[in-house]
């Protein structure tokens, strides 16, 4: 081990270095944020002893409950409305010729460059009482006078999808890369007929892609607070506005760390789920 | 078939860019209220660079950005480096926690930091900024360098090392050059992360140091404020710059 760390310093440096770097600021933080959610809340000095679970019993208190069902019914429907669009849309930009394709995804990752809370902001422009959509539906005739939109459901879910559409059509994108036209012909010529070459070889082949978009979409549609609070009003909450809440204003540490757990326990989760996904179809493609 | 599917890509792709372009043509609207045409007008440009605070959180944001990119681009390259030369224990757990922390949701970064910072002591400004967002952009950086070194030829470190040249000077000659593009390329995408981030900044934040993604979302909370329609249109000039120059400097070393 000495002579090794002589022989090679360069190799000894960097691995103290970022393993000193993770450990401290990853490893530690997140032990910590377990730690908390087991002990009692403390005004003076956020936490305290004695160890309990009460902060995991009160993430099932009606009221939070409530605020957390909703919170996945609206990650749930933004994942699916991304997926719903995103599908197709990989497809379709897997078939455009490839010089073209270049341009078509440095367009799509121009928006992923471009400022977030920026692009919520210029929905609020569009989706306000007397905002553009409004307007361009009353002279058209379509309504009488303008509809709610903003500071609803819809508002949230809508904006959780332009932000987080790019993530589902990335991972898409690059398994429909993968896919092989002859793998279609085959299934063709062995007498499938489109439906059954799609739900019996595209789907599978694309389930990875699929799972890991959904990873990328699902997590951070629970966790992305400003989007509520510009377009949701007070009613349609995210778990993220419920553990911000904890940690900043309402100072219930163990309460905001328990449910912060349950959002990495959903993480563990759905990654399971990708590398199950995988070994599948390396098993099969074996 | 295929006019189907062009005209899918297309109507996406205009959904994806109307928000965009409504929020660019509005910084030039001379009216108040924000939602009807006043004609042109600077004057949410001009109002913007008068705002002494605004100016301030965006010089803050603009160094934060560039220290947190470089930081991570050094320590993110050296990563990658070790992760494609050497073998050693625990490279898997490694692996794994720089895949976790890419996908982490940010608030659980975000809580889990205001923790350590809280338990140490650390005023929240500046150096709590700066070591949450270097945590968060390192594993872009590491992932950016890895993929360049997949493709590096591995005859080119043994023939240095053969011709006597150590560790250090085979990495100072021979990979750095080979892997810069990879090191502008997550240069450019930490800085871009850091320059956006709100999730995490709103935690590890204080006072004495505001960056301008805070700034602009205390802004945003309640009502209209066409300055931010200004401030956004310089910020996706900007950030289009920058987009530019790294797939430049990408497709250029491809070649």
């Amino acid at each position: 081990m000495m002579r090794s760390i002589k022989q090679q310093p360069f190799r000894a440096v960097v691995l103290v270095l970022v393993w000193g770097w993770l450990l401290f600021l990853v490893l530690a933080p997140n032990m910590l944020v377990v730690g908390a959610s087991v002990m009692t809340r403390d005004p003076s000095t956020f936490i305290s002893l004695p160890l309990n679970l009460d902060a995991y019993r009160q993430l099932f208190n009606p009221l939070y409950l409530e605020v957390f069902l909703h919170s996945l019914y609206m990650a749930a429907m933004t994942t699916l409305i991304c997926l719903l669009i995103g599908y197709p849309f990989a497809w379709a930009l897997s078939r455009v010729e490839k010089r073209r394709q270049m341009l078509l995804i440095f367009l799509l990752i121009v928006p992923f460059w471009t400022n977030s809370l920026v692009r919520t902001y210029a929905l609020k422009l569009i989706l306000a009482t007397n905002g553009l959509l409004n307007s361009a539906l009353m002279s058209l005739g379509v309504i009488d006078e303008p509809a709610q939109l903003l500071y609803t459901e819809g508002a949230v879910i809508v904006g959780l999808v332009y932000l987080l559409l790019p993530f589902m059509i990335l991972p898409l994108y690059s398994v429909f890369e993968d896919l092989r036209q002859d793998v279609l012909l085959a299934s063709h010529d062995l007498g499938a007929g489109r439906f059954a070459t799609f739900k019996n070889v595209v789907v599978p082949l694309t389930l990875p892609g699929a799972l890991a978009g959904v990873m990328l979409v699902l997590l951070p549609a629970m966790g992305l607070f400003f989007v509520p609070d510009i377009l949701g009003g007070s009613r349609n909450l995210l778990v993220g506005n419920v553990i911000k809440n904890q940690f900043l204003d309402a100072r219930n540490w163990p309460f905001g760390a328990a449910a912060s757990i349950v959002l990495t326990l959903t993480m563990a989760l759905l990654m399971f789920a990708h590398r199950l996904s995988k070994r599948r179809l390396g098993e099969e493609g074996a | 078939m295929r006019w189907l599917s062009r005209s899918y890509l297309a109507l996406v792709y205009l959904l994806l860019y109307v928000p965009i372009v409504v929020l660019v043509v509005f910084s030039f609207n001379d009216s108040r209220t924000g939602y009807n045409w006043g004609g042109l007008s600077l004057r949410w440009y001009e109002s913007l660079f008068n705002n002494h605070a605004m100016v301030q959180a965006m010089w803050n944001s603009l160094w934060l950005a560039l220290t947190a990119a470089t930081v991570s681009t050094m320590i993110g390259a050296l990563t990658a480096v070790a992760l494609h030369r050497y073998r050693f224990r625990g490279k898997r757990v490694l692996n794994g926690m720089l895949f976790v922390v890419m996908m982490s949701p940010e608030i659980v970064l975000a809580i889990s930091l205001l923790g350590l910072f809280l338990l140490l002591g650390l005023k929240l400004g500046y150096v709590s900024l700066l070591l949450a967002h270097v945590t968060f952009c390192l594993p872009f950086v590491v992932i950016t360098v890895l993929a360049r070194l997949a493709g590096f030829d591995e005859r080119l470190p043994e023939a240095a090392r053969d011709l006597g040249a150590s560790d250090f000077t085979m990495t100072r000659t021979v990979l750095i050059p080979v892997i810069m593009p990879a090191l502008m390329a997550g240069w450019l995408l930490g800085f871009t992360l850091s320059m956006d981030d709100v999730v995490v900044s709103t935690f590890v934040s204080g006072p004495s140091y505001e960056i301008l993604p805070l700034r602009i979302y205390s802004m945003v909370r309640v009502g209209l404020k066409p300055e931010v329609n200004a401030l956004g249109t310089l910020l996706l000039v900007f950030s289009l710059v920058m987009l530019m120059v790294s797939q430049w400097i990408l497709s250029r070393s491809k070649q």
